[in-house]
Parts: structure tokens; sequence; C-alpha cells
């Protein structure tokens, strides 16, 4: 088991320093600059630029700054953020939070959903009810995922105007309210990105549920707990859900990658300034540090997400676990 | 004399598949007394486990049992019962232990829970009485410090011990019959001589009925006092042991008694039967066995045999049985002199 | 026999008819857009009068706020979202299952360093590898965004058709040809190949599907197609600041998007099932084919 854990957070490893060294240089290589795009006016001279890149030691060879980013990166110092004009660490300190509050509550939310749909699906495969609750899927699953936003935009904001159109609170209020009020005024920002978040990823983990469900109900394990005298439903309740709930957990964290993705799109539309907004809107100004933190921080998501759902697999298999 | 523990008439069970129709088990009948161990040989798709488990009626779709079939078990009929009262028969009144003690307990629970649940089930028993229960048993099949294996995963044991939790299981709630599909198949030789004879033991000690479903005959001799033969869906011979293997009818059961090994036979090749089991989804008209036997003439080809009683309790679906004479001329079967591959 | 149990299973199967059939409606409507598009797409009919139109039967999708014709945009915007997906797939299909090929063939070193490649490049999230690189080299054309999407949709293809080539290889087929000294190319193309097309149709059509999501998605975000041209992305991202007051603008493209992905995912997810029936109905041997699902 030791071995095995070792082994796999090497092999992780890899893969991030891989991924961000790809992304440096994507970055880096690419025509134009932040300096470029950003300083410009009458009264900016080409010296001028040139002062700023030796500033910033844009003026050195791709590798060299390579080097001394890896330094900085090993020793927490993520650089500057040319658009925020801050500490990419500070962009962080606030971007972080927010999206782990709307994913987190929206994986929450959507492995509950997910599991109970799948479950019903499972309890009669091929049934009427599973045809239907597999159509209904198949249609989220087919979604395009900024487009479920906007309508859910349109529809409960600008139409019926029960939530708020997007931001994480009132942009005027805000500071005239009671705490309470702000909690009930952050909560209702909340809800539409969470709600989308939620039926997108729910779709997903209900295939997976049912599909792995599905394929342990002709267990001869199965077949034993219904010779006990356990209903066909008690027996996918209490023995095939329980097999079956590990895989869907493993297969949806090592696709974590789709979930980041419907993250970034929802957060866009709902103006929610959590990370994915935030590297969004950076490339959009060419901020090449807050662009490569960016996207170190999503990969190590990734492969912490998969690394995460092997781990679990192996914890809580007694297979694995006792070898 | 006491009516029978458990009586199965012109049971028919199939199953839609893309090819068809495929009539497992076709017209299948037998009785099984209390306290009596009858076997069931034949060959992998003759229909001898679709036959067990028709009894705990646990066929599924694509599979059913046809209107017409009967299964009366201490004089109900467990194909009229309700869902949920034939729920209370499993595992209680009639248990089943299966044939690969490797995949027949589910990988995420210890045994001990496994065992437990049973009595949970069954007797309403709390958790702390159930787990007590499940040591209780696990002693009972001669598993070696019991409490600690009660809390191992079904990886952590071996085959032999495997199967002993499979008992076990069955064994909770003592019930009457026992259907045990090929107990030892998946087990080493040495192994198999030990599960058998724990089966054996405990069921006479508690007095429980079984009905062992084997494809060899070997374990038939030792343990059962009655033996049903099938072949293609049917019951094509039912006899006492004894007389099965001193006096066989049916050149099928001869075929099987032809391909025993036997002590004192070494290195003799094994008698075997040539060509296959017909597809079930088109039975041929007539013998069904027809195309595989020595003795098969035209009859056999137009008329399906009835069961023949050839004297008390044994019976034959051998049209032999009313032209004895054409056994002293034998010919080469159909299946072998057309080439078809031997079985 | 098993050829036919596929046709007889899929004709059977309903989901196909409604796949193949929305599939060959987006494409005459693509192929025929010339023709039948009541409107030139880019034509600002009268800026005035016809701008921001609610759907009417002269416009039956309503006008944008150039008043351009919404339904002519979209006719014409359905060659580009549909041709991108079909190159980038056609390309990722091909690629990918030649790496699949050579890694499951071959196997030793070559496939444990070509699926620690596949391994790592299923770690990069494919919107925003796409998003840096479109956004950060500049103006992205039609065909680099149709080679980027291709570059992070092989990957799925490689590792599904590596499994199956694996098997193949160790097939008695395969092991005899290779006796009787049949050369590795040869093999690969009489035996392995045709034995994975199979498993590479039914990822490469949920491919198309997924392809359809991602380039919609990526136009939304301004990346790839230009105005004046439209894909339906882009005419969703036209739209979505006039969302409030018109809706048309955003919904109807979205539901061809939605409709097109919806159809490849049905026609997949019954390839699949055709193609591994033990899904629907896990059997047993002949003799134990008791719970089947």
């Amino acid at each position: 088991m030791r071995r095995y854990l070792v082994l796999r957070a090497l092999q992780a490893l890899g893969v991030v320093a891989f991924i961000t060294t790809l992304s440096f240089m994507v970055v880096h290589l690419a025509p134009g600059d932040p300096i470029g795009s950003s300083l410009q006016g009458p009264n900016v001279t080409e010296a001028i630029r040139q002062h700023w890149r030796a500033e910033y030691g844009l003026d050195r060879p791709v590798s060299e700054q390579y080097v001394r980013w890896v330094r900085l990166v090993a020793h927490g110092d993520l650089g500057f953020s040319f658009s925020q004009r801050r500490p990419v660490r500070d962009v962080f300190a606030d971007a972080i939070p927010r999206t782990l509050l709307l994913s987190g509550m929206a994986l929450l939310l959507s492995f509950a959903f997910g599991i109970a749909v799948g479950v019903l699906q499972a309890e009669q495969p091929n049934g009427s009810r599973d045809r239907w609750l597999g159509r209904v899927l198949l249609l989220l699953y087919s979604v395009p995922d900024f487009w479920l936003a906007l309508m859910v935009l349109l529809l409960f904001s600008l139409r019926l105007r029960l939530f708020p159109p997007g931001g994480l609170h009132d942009a005027v209020l805000y500071d005239y309210m009671t705490p309470p009020q702000q909690l009930l005024d952050s909560l209702k920002h909340l809800v539409l990105p969470v709600l989308t978040l939620t039926v997108l990823s729910s779709a997903v983990v209900a295939r997976h549920q049912r599909g792995e469900l599905v394929s342990v109900l002709s267990s001869d394990w199965m077949r034993t707990a219904l010779a006990k005298g356990l209903s066909w439903r008690a027996a996918v309740r209490r023995h095939a859900f329980r097999n079956a709930l590990l895989p869907t957990i493993t297969i949806f964290f090592a696709n974590i990658a789709v979930f980041a993705s419907g993250s970034i799109f929802v957060e866009k539309v709902f103006s929610w300034p959590g990370m994915g907004y935030v590297t969004v809107t950076a490339v959009a100004a060419r901020d090449y540090p807050l662009v490569t933190a960016g996207v170190l921080f999503m990969s190590v998501i990734v492969v912490t997400g998969a690394l995460v759902a092997d781990l679990v697999m192996a914890a809580a298999d007694p297979r694995i676990r006792l070898r | 004399m006491t009516p029978p523990l458990l009586e199965i008439e012109t049971l028919h069970t199939s199953f839609s598949t893309e090819a068809g129709i495929a009539r497992a088990v076709d017209g299948v009948s037998f009785q099984l007394h209390a306290g009596e161990t009858l076997g069931v040989v034949g060959e992998s798709g003759c229909g001898k486990s679709v036959t067990a488990l028709s009894i705990l009626r646990l066929v599924r779709p694509p599979g059913r049992i046809e209107a017409g079939s009967a299964i009366r078990f201490e004089g109900t009929n467990l194909l009229a019962l309700a869902e949920r009262d034939m729920q209370h028969v499993r595992g209680n009144r009639i248990a089943m232990v299966f044939q690969e003690p490797m995949t027949a307990l589910n990988p995420v629970f210890t045994v001990g829970d496994q065992i437990a649940e049973v009595a949970r089930i069954h007797a309403g028993a709390s958790r702390r009485s159930a787990a007590a229960k499940a040591v209780e048993m696990l002693a009972l099949v001669g598993i070696p410090d019991p409490a600690q294996r009660a809390t191992e995963y079904p990886h952590q044991l071996s085959g032999g011990m495997r199967q002993r939790v499979v008992i076990a299981m069955a064994l909770v709630m003592n019930p009457a019959l026992i259907i045990a599909d090929e107990p030892t198949t998946a087990l080493d030789v040495t192994i198999q001589a030990q599960i058998l004879e724990l089966l054996a033991d405990l069921t006479r000690r508690l007095g429980t009925s079984v009905l062992l479903i084997t494809h060899d005959l070997g374990v038939v001799a030792e343990n059962c006092s009655r033996v049903i033969v099938m072949y293609a869906g049917e019951v094509v011979e039912e006899s006492t042991t004894v007389e099965l293997f001193a006096h066989a009818h049916h050149p099928y059961t001869e075929g099987l008694l032809g391909a025993m090994p036997r002590v004192g036979r070494g290195a003799e090749r094994l008698a075997t039967i040539p060509g296959t089991v017909p597809a079930p989804t088109a039975w041929p008209v007539g013998c069904r066995f027809r195309e595989r036997c020595a003795f098969a003439w035209d009859r056999c080809a137009k008329d399906h045999p009835p069961l023949y009683q050839l004297g008390s309790g044994h019976q034959s679906r051998c049209h032999l049985a009313e032209e004895p004479n054409r056994r002293a001329h034998p010919h080469t079967p159909l299946a072998a002199a057309s080439g078809v591959a031997s079985a | 026999m098993p050829a036919i149990g596929v046709r007889h299973r899929l004709l059977r199967d309903r989901r196909v008819w409604i796949g193949l059939g929305v599939l060959a409606f987006m494409a005459v409507a693509a192929l025929t857009a010339p023709l039948i598009a009541p409107y030139k797409p880019d034509a600002q009919l009268d800026i005035v009068q016809l701008a921001g139109q609610a759907p009417s039967s002269a416009h039956w999708l309503g006008t944008d706020p150039f008043g351009r014709d919404v339904l002519s945009r979209m006719l014409f915007g359905s060659r580009v979202s549909l041709t991108i997906a079909l190159a980038a797939v056609a390309m990722a299909m091909t690629f990918g299952t030649l790496v699949g090929v050579i890694a499951g063939y071959f196997g030793g070193p070559v496939d444990s360093v070509l699926m620690r490649l596949v391994d790592a490049a299923f770690s990069i999230p494919p919107l925003l590898y796409i998003i840096v690189v479109a956004a950060l080299w500049g103006d992205v054309g039609i065909v680099a965004l149709t080679l980027l999407i291709a570059s992070v949709a092989w990957f799925g293809v490689s590792r599904l058709v590596r499994a199956k080539a694996l098997t193949v290889r160790d097939a008695d087929f395969v092991m005899a040809a290779r006796a009787l000294g049949m050369s590795s190319w040869r093999i690969v193309t009489r035996h392995v190949l045709p034995n994975v097309v199979g498993p590479a149709i039914v990822t490469s059509t949920l491919a198309i599907g997924n392809v359809i999501l991602l380039e919609a998605g990526l136009s939304y975000l301004g990346i790839g197609v230009r105005p004046p041209q439209a894909s339906w992305g882009s005419i969703i991202q036209d739209g979505a600041e006039r969302m409030s007051d018109q809706w048309w603008l955003t919904l109807f493209p979205g539901l061809a998007i939605l409709v097109t992905a919806f159809a490849c995912n049905a026609l997949g997810d019954a390839l699949r099932d055709a193609l591994d029936p033990r899904q629907l109905q896990p059997l047993r041997d002949d003799d134990t084919p008791l719970i089947t699902a």
C-alpha cells in the first residue's frame, strides 16, 4: 500500500511538472507581450516599454525566465499580476475560496442527486423509468454548459426576477446591510450558479452510477443476496449500491476536468469572480503571470482529483487496502 | 406415505434471446422427500442450474417460468406466492449454496456481516445478536478462530474457507431444503471431499434435505440416495443411485458413466460422448439425444420418447425400454460420423 | 453471426433513427444553406426598421441588433460549426487510432511511453488549454481552431483503440498470421485495424457531440470564428448582451447545438450498446443465465 502511494504521488508530480512546463512555454512563446498590449498611448516610447520589460525580466531568454519562475513558484511566489496590479497570490487568495464555495456546494448536491437518480434507474434496468430518466440525462449531457447558464439567468433572473443576475453580492447595497441581510444576499447570489453547475454535473454522476450499478447487478454475489431473501430493491440499495459507488466517484474525479470547464463557464456567465472567471479574464488581458499560475492551479486540481480518486478507491476497497 | 417436501411438476423455464426462445427447462417433474439428498446430474447447458434457480424464483428477465408449471414446497405452490412471501422462503426455508465461492460473496462486506444479514432479515435479530450468530455459524462449519474470521473480507479467505462461509450462510435459519449448485466444482480436489463431507454431516445432523446439482457422478455416488439425469432441458432418467450405477438404462447415462474416471482403469482412455447438446432455441423433434446415440433408429427421429417406467422408481426417456433387442446392435452415432467435434 | 446481430440491434433501436434523422436534417440544411436561407446571413437588412425584431412570419427566428436575419445566420453558422466538428473528429480519430494501434500492437516501452503521454494529456482541462493557446497566439482562425480541438480529442480514441488492439494482438488468428511470417504491417492492416474500427467509431460519434459543445463554448468566448462570419456559438455570444430584451438571439442557436449534440450522443450510445450488448443484458453461460438486467 505504501509503495503504491509513493509511486502514485510521484507520477502525479511528474504530470504537474509536465503540464506547467508546457503551459509556461505556450504562454511565453506566444506572439505579443503584456507590456506591448497594456502600455500604450502617445507618451509611451519604446524606451519606456523596454524599461518595464527589463523590470519584469521579460527581455531575458525564455529558458532563463522559466528557471526563475520555477524557483519563485517553489518559494510560493506566483509573480505579479499586470492587469490587477497586485501579487498573483493575493488574486488567488480571493478567488480560490469563492471557487471552492461554488464548486464544493455543486459537487455535494450533484453527488446526492446523481446517485439517487442512478439508483432509481438501475432498480429496473431498461424499464420505463430507466429509459425516461436516461433520455433526460442524455439531454442534460448534450446541453452546452454556457447556454444552460444563460438560459437559467434569462428565466430566473431577467424574466422572473427571483434571483440577482450575478456577482458575489449586491454591488451597491451590500455595504449598507446588516450581517444577516448580507448573508441572505450572498446566498441569493449563490443559488443560480450552484443550481446550474449541479444540474450539469449530476447528469454526469447519474450516468456513471447507473452504468456501474447495472454492471454489478449481474454479479454472483447479487444472486447470493437475493437467495438470502433480500428483496430486489433492498439488494440493489444495500449490496450493489456500495459496490457501484466507488467506481462512480473514481470515474468522476478522474474526469474532474469536465467539471472544471463547466465551472469556468458558470463563473463567467454569472460573473462569479472565482478562478475560472479570473483566468479567462487574465487571458484576454495577456496577463502572463496570472494565466500561467491559473493553468498551474487548474492542472494541480485535475491531477489531485485523479490522485484522490485512486487513493479513495484504494482505501475503500478491502482488496486493495489490505494488500 | 407422507407428501414430498418438494414436488416439481412440468416446469418450463425459457429465455427470450436474439436467436429465439431458449427452452432451458422443458417440462421437468420430480419429487424430493424430507431428509433425502437428491442428485441432479447433467452436462452444462442441460438446464439443471436453471431448474435450481426456478425453485427459488430467481430467474430474471429475459428468462421466465411458463404458466402451467408448479413447484410445491411443503404443500404450497411457490409459483403462486406473492414476491414478499417468496422472500420469506428464500434463505429461510430454502437456502442455496452456489458454485463459485470466489464470486458468490460480496467483496466489500465482511463475511460476518454477510452471514449476519440472513439472521437480520428472517429472524429480525439485532445487530449484536446477528453478529454473534455469524460467529456461531462459522464455528459450526469448522472455521478456526471464527470471531476473527468474521471480521475479514472474502478475499482474505481461501476458496475452501469461502465455501464454508457460503454453507454457514445457508444454514443460519436451519432451512428445510438446501439447494447446492455444483458446490465443489471450483475447488481443489482435496478440498472438494472436505466440503462435501461437511455438507453431508451437517445436513444429516440437522435433518435438512439437499438437492445436489453436479456434473460429477462420483459426487452423486458418495452423497445421494436418488439421482435424476437431465439432458437438453428434460429429465432423461431417474432412479436410486445404486440402481443407476448397476443398471443405467438411457444411452446418455451410460455415456456419462463411461466418461467417469474409475480407480483401476488407469491410463485407459475415457469414453466420451460424441457431438454436442443441441441449441435450446430449437430442440429437435423426437429424441434430443438421437444424433449422439449409438442405438438411435428411425423411430427416435419421429417420436419424442416419454419417461418409461422400468421398475419401482426407475424411469428412462428412451424407446429402448420398448425395444430392448436393439441394444445388441450399436452403430456409429450420427454426430461422430458427420465429423462433428466430439465433446 | 455477430455482424447480423449488430445490424439487427441497430435497426431496431429508435435512438439510431432519431440520431440519424436529426443529423441528416442538419446536414441537408447546412449543405443547402445558400438555397434555402431566406436572407443573406450578413446582410444588414434595415438597420432602423429591422434591428432586434422578435420572431415573426417574415423573420421566423427574429433579427439581431444589426438587423440581420437570425435563421439565415444560423443556417450559414451550421456549416461552420459542423465542418469544424467533423474535420476535428476525423483528424482525432485517425491520429488516435494510429497511436492506439501502435501502442496496443507493439506494446512494451512504446506502449508505456505513449500511454503515459495520454494520461498526462487527460489531465489538461481541454477548454482551458485551448483558451490559453488561442487567446495568446492571437487571431486563431477556423483552421487553427479545428487543429486545436483535434489535438485535445484524440486521446479518448487512442485509449480505447489500444485496449482493443491489445486483445486482438493475443488472439489466435494473429498468432497464426505471425507464425506464418506475415509482416507486422500486414497484420496490422489486415487483422488489427478491422477489429478496432468498432470502438473507434463509437468514441468518435460520441466525440462529435462533445466537440460541437466545445466549439460552441469557445466561440461563445470569442475564440475561433470572427465576425461577420458566424457559428452557432458566436451567434449566442452576439446575443448574450441583449438577452434581457432579445432572448431569441440566444435561445435558438443554443437549441440547435443541443439537438445536434443530443443526436450524436444518442447515436453513439446506441452504437455502443449494439457493439457491446452485454451492457444491456449481462448473460452468463447457458447454464446460469440468471440475473439478467
